[in-house]
Formats: structure tokens, sequence, C-alpha cells
């Protein structure tokens, strides 16, 4: 496997990954070692493990970390009530095979565990990392630089095949460096005009060429101006659908359109406040 | 682009290579023998005679966080392609000195070594030394860079006491800010309490028998302090207090970040908070370059809230400006920047050392502008101000 599949691969799932991204999935695959993903929100972090998943053809594996987020959540859990009925059954029949309590019947295997038995090496995406606490950082570190992990009453499990393992982060928390130095690590940040054309068109290839400008171009100068939350890849896209959706080809011509779906690119009030129609009017000025 | 000509001694990719991986970590990069591993193996990876891809590769093995991601490429500039000394003389800045990255760390040691030597022998023997002989090696830069203040002047006006005592003053005030704790009880793996509802609920998974005990806590809801610093010309007599400051800020168990301004901006909290004085001596000593020149207040926190600013500040953050206002941009944008910082963070504290001086006005244009949006406008021209700057943090 070369780069150029890395980014054919990915481009035929309507993903667009620039040079770094490829180079760093590509190493990531080749190395065995997971990839840390860092930017701002919306810009396809979370999207490209389902790429990745979708072009290899294999299970996507996900754990969404949160805050309280521990290891019956994240790794395994006995299935303590099974157990229990088991030996209710086995005591009406008298004798009782206290092995066989302990064993993966028993098991209940959370998104970790089932990430390294699985036998296609599947993608593992640990989403929002910085949201979990730092106790889970640690518990990963065994998972990620050995891909195994320990369960006192079977012994070590160790992964069959290694996963391709996709870190995301949005810096909530600073990552512990034992955590990044096990990691390769890739910054994601608002794409280039160029590259933001090609993901629309790939995502959305109906919409027409002066519209697409526009929407491009607006959305970038979103992004310059001073908003609590920048539009990402995915309001984009929403705020296409939607223009789409309502027969709009050219922004100037449909100022009510536009500040009726702005709902899809500003997500809180003062946002949404910062962008009276004049502002519109002006950016949408600005790229026509 | 000319490419690096190493010393003939140095022979085959993997000596260059670890040559590489000590220049990044000079330079602040957390890497080490087993990143020289990895690199070698991206390597045979990929095409290693393509300078981009070895470029990219690079990049994504040695990097950890944003900064040095977007550090890297000047640093592998620098080392594969002999960029470090090109840019050296070809500096715009006339505030500049012309001096390369890596003899600057030297000489800033060297020089430091001389004046900790010529210093009372008493203080050889304090238990703090590592800490007051980084102290000593940043002011020892300011007083290098600045070409019109004597050596022996700044010695005597800001001696190891007194930057001691600014150490302490910081630490007073980040101790008045930082015992913050949530009303509410969460739930938390060492807690005061018995969290019963949560108890109950796993308890029918157990067949109705209590055996997981979950606990509630009060979550620490900190304060955290930005703190950005003016290391212009006006300031440079009390630069040096003010960086002794910034240390015991960040030296607290607050949550804190350090920036310096001038014209540029740097985030310093992690050579603040480096224990290898040498290093970290190295690190502000980019910035140290500087020193002494014009300011560009306005400019700089626009720097600070566009590249920082997401990440530093949020509803419970308290931003502290250094600065005496004195500024080469326009007053009006700086009450601009103001403005947006303010709509971003909890509080904006000036600390200002003409503040002190008596019959004081704001009179410079920007301080006139930027009045309106501090939350607090204190003196801080002594150390007694700075000492009596915890009973206004706690208000805040």
């Amino acid at each position: 496997m070369t780069l150029n599949d890395v980014q054919n691969g990915l481009a035929a799932q309507g993903y667009v990954a620039d040079d770094r991204l490829a180079m760093a999935l590509h190493l990531a695959q080749q190395l065995g070692r997971p990839l840390l993903l860092e930017g701002p929100a919306g810009v396809g972090k979370t999207e490209v493990a389902k790429a990745m998943a979708a072009w290899r053809d294999t299970r996507l594996i996900r754990l969404q970390c949160y805050e309280g987020l521990d290891a019956s959540h994240a790794i395994y859990e006995w299935n303590y009530q099974r157990q229990l009925l088991a030996i209710r059954a086995s005591e009406a029949q008298g004798g009782i095979v206290e092995a066989q309590l302990f064993s993966d019947d028993y098991l209940l295997k959370r998104p970790l565990l089932e990430a390294i038995s699985e036998e296609k090496p599947p993608v593992l995406l640990i989403d929002e990392i910085d949201r979990a606490d730092e106790e889970f950082e640690a518990y990963l570190l065994e998972i990620l630089s050995d891909f195994q992990i320990t369960i006192p009453e079977l012994g070590t499990v160790k992964a069959q095949v290694t996963p391709i393992v996709i870190l995301t982060a949005n810096g909530t928390r600073d990552l512990s460096d034992a955590l990044r130095r096990r990691c390769l690590y890739s910054f994601l940040a608002y794409p280039s005009k160029e590259t933001e054309m090609a993901i629309l068109r790939s995502r959305l290839p109906h919409i027409e060429g002066i519209l697409a400008r526009q929407i491009i171009g607006v959305v970038q100068a979103l992004r310059k101006e001073d908003f609590e939350k920048s539009p990402g890849i995915a309001e984009m896209l929403d705020w296409a659908a939607a223009l789409s959706g309502l027969g709009v080809n050219d922004l100037a011509k449909s100022p009510d359109e536009v500040q009726a779906t702005l709902v899809c690119l500003l997500k809180t009030a003062a946002d949404y406040d910062a962008a009276p129609p004049e502002v519109m009017d002006r950016l949408i000025g600005k790229v026509a | 682009m000319q490419v690096t000509r190493f010393p003939s001694r140095a022979n085959g990719l993997a000596d260059r290579m670890s040559g590489f991986i000590g220049y990044l970590r000079m330079n602040g990069l957390r890497v080490g023998p087993s990143e020289t591993g990895d690199a070698l193996a991206a390597l045979s990876n990929i095409d290693a005679t393509n300078a981009d891809q070895v470029r990219q590769a690079m990049c994504a093995v040695l990097t950890g966080d944003a900064d040095d991601w977007r550090r890297f490429d000047e640093l592998f500039d620098a080392y594969w392609f002999n960029l470090g000394k090109q840019r050296a003389g070809t500096v715009k800045n006339k505030h500049v000195r012309v001096q390369s990255a890596k003899p600057m760390i030297w000489q800033s040691k060297s020089e430091a070594e001389d004046e900790t030597q010529s210093h009372s022998p008493q203080e050889a023997t304090t238990p703090d030394h590592g800490d007051g002989e980084a102290e000593g090696m940043d002011g020892k830069l300011i007083a290098t860079r600045t070409a019109n203040m004597s050596r022996r002047d700044l010695r005597e006006l800001v001696d190891e006491e007194t930057l001691k005592q600014a150490e302490m003053a910081a630490l007073a005030l980040a101790h008045a800010i930082r015992d913050r704790r949530s009303r509410r009880r969460k739930r938390a793996l060492r807690g005061s309490v018995l969290d019963m509802r949560r108890i109950q609920r796993a308890s029918l998974a157990r067949g109705g028998e209590p055996l997981d005990l979950y606990r509630r806590a009060r979550p620490p809801r900190p304060m955290r302090i930005v703190a950005l610093c003016d290391v212009s010309g006006s300031m440079t007599v009390y630069s040096r207090v003010f960086l002794a400051f910034l240390k015991g800020l960040i030296g607290g168990e607050t949550e804190a970040d350090a920036y310096l301004f001038h014209t540029r901006l740097m985030r310093v909290t992690d050579a603040l908070r480096d224990h290898d004085t040498l290093r970290a001596a190295g690190r502000l000593s980019l910035m140290a370059e500087g020193f002494g020149g014009g300011t560009d207040i306005s400019g700089s926190l626009e720097r600070f809230l566009v590249g920082y600013g997401a990440q530093a500040l949020n509803g419970r953050t308290v931003v502290l400006v250094l600065s005496d206002g004195y500024c080469s941009s326009d007053p009006r944008a700086l009450g601009d920047v103001l403005a947006r910082i303010k709509r971003k963070a909890r509080r904006i504290v000036w600390l200002n050392p003409l503040k002190g001086w008596k019959d004081y006005q704001p009179i410079a244009a920007g301080m006139r502008a930027a009045e309106p949006y501090l939350d607090a406008h204190l003196p801080a021209n002594t150390l007694d101000a700075l000492a009596a700057l915890e009973p206004q943090f706690r208000k805040l």
C-alpha cells in the first residue's frame, strides 16, 4: 500500500484528505501506531475514521468519551446477572463448576476489548479523548502501546491483528505526554478554499458552480469573523444542502432564504445576532 | 533551496537522523531514542528521496501537539536545508540582534554562569538555587539585549530577593483565586459522599445487592489566569520582576498561561515551567531578540485572541495584562480587541506600573481606549503593590 492508495481510497468514500493527513494515516497503518487528531470542531476528525472503515471494508468500533467514563463501560464487564442465574440453576441440579463462571460466556465486551478481539483489523475510533478523565487515559496506555488488555480472572488478551486506532481531541483539556508519545499526530485545520470546494463537490455534486463558489466564499469569510463557534465543514455541507433544497441558485438574489438558513451555520444566539442581513449582504457581495 | 552540508564524520542516515532528533529536543520537542527508531521506520515506508513526503512523515511521527506541529516546518528546514543560518542574515526588524539560534543558547549559558559566579557566595548554598538561577538568566538576557541599560544598574535595581518576593506575590495571588468549588455534587471516584441513587440503580444488576459503591464530590471549578506581559522598551525596567511574577503564577497550582509580547507574541508557559534552566533560557531568548523594541499591544492581543483565544479563554478566566499602555498602534484597535476578549473571558485586569505614580492619569491614548473594558486597573510599580493585589483578586 502506498500513500496514493490512501488518498484515492478515502476520495472514493467522499473524504478529501490533504497530504499531511494522508501521510499520517498511511504511517499509522504501516507502523501500527495510533493516530491522534486534533483541530477545531467540525473539520472532519470523526469523519475520517468512518471513511477509513468504509474504504478498508471493515468494522468501525466507536468509543465516545465523556467525563466519568470508566473501565466497565470502555473495556469489559462481567455479566453478573447471568452468573447469578447460572449459579441458581446449577444449585438446583446440584454441584457447580466454578471455573465456568469466569469464562468468555459471561464476559460483556465493551468497545476496546471488542476491537482487539476482532479477526479482521477494525477501525477503532476513540472520540473526544480529552473529555474522559485522566485516570481513563492511563487505562488506554496499555491498549495503545501493546494492543493488549489484562483481565485479572482470565489473563491477558492480546490482539490478533492490530486495529487502526484513531483518537480525536479538541483541546478541552491538555492530554498527558505519555499518551501523546504513543501516538502519531496530525492537526486538522479548517480547509483551504480549494480543498473545501473539492469536499463540497464530492459530497453534493448537484450544486451548481456559482452557488458552490458563493457558499464556500461566505463560509470562509465567516470563519474570519469573530464568532463563538466558527462554522465547520459539516455546517457548510448542511447549509449547502438546505440552500439547494430551497431551490436557491444565487445567494445575492435570495437574502430571505440566506437569513432563514443561517441556523445551519451559526449555532449560538450571540453568533446569530452578530450576522444580521447587512453583514451577510456584505459578505455575499464580496464573494460575488 | 540549499541543502545542509553535514560534516564528513556524520555518516549515514541514522546518524543524521539522531542529530535531527537532538536538534528538535533542543528546541523543546519531547522526542527521544524511540522516536529516532520510529522516524527511521517511517522512512522505509515512504519515498525517502522525496523531501515533501519526508517532511510530512516526520511531522506526523515527531510532533506531539499543535504548537510543535505548526513549528515543525521551520525546524525541518533549518536542519535539513540550512535555513537557520540564512534567515539570521536577512532579519528585517532593526531591533533584532542578528544571531542564529544555537550560539545564542550557548552564549546565554556562559553569561549566566558568569553572573551566578559573580554573585555573593551564600546564594549558591540556598536550597532554591535552581529557580533563582533561571531568573538570573532571564534577567541576564534582558540586560544583554538592551544597550541603553547598564548591567550594573539593573542588578542593583532587581536583586534576587526582590525576584523571590515577586514570585511569592504571584503565588499568593494564585492561591487567592484557586480554591473554587462547584455548589453541586457530581460523581467522582474518590468522593466524600455516597451517591445513593446511582448505587441503587447499579444494585439492580447485582440482584439487588449494593455491591458497587459510587461516590459524589463537589468538583473543583478553578479560575484560570492568562497573563500577557509587555516586554517592550518602555517596560524594560519592570520586565525582570514581571517575569518572576509570571513564573510564580505558572508554578502555582492554578491553571495559568503566560505570554510575552512586544511587536510579536509568544507563549512562554512551557518555557517558564521548564526545569531545565538552560533550555528555558534558550526558549525565552528567542523572544528576547526583540526586548526593548516598540510595542504593538492591540496587534499582540489580536494574535493572542486568534491563535490561542479559543483554547485559553473560557467563562472562568481572568486575563491579566501587564503593560504601561504605551502603544505604537491605533488606540481604537486596542479597545476593539479588548471588547472581544471581554466577551470570552470572565474578567480583564490591567496591571500598570505607571498607575502607582502620584497624580497618574491615563493620558496614553491606548490606556484611555482600554479603560472602559477593564474590570480593574491596578498599580504594579512596587513589590508592595504586587502583594496588595491579593485581596483585589479575592473579590473577582
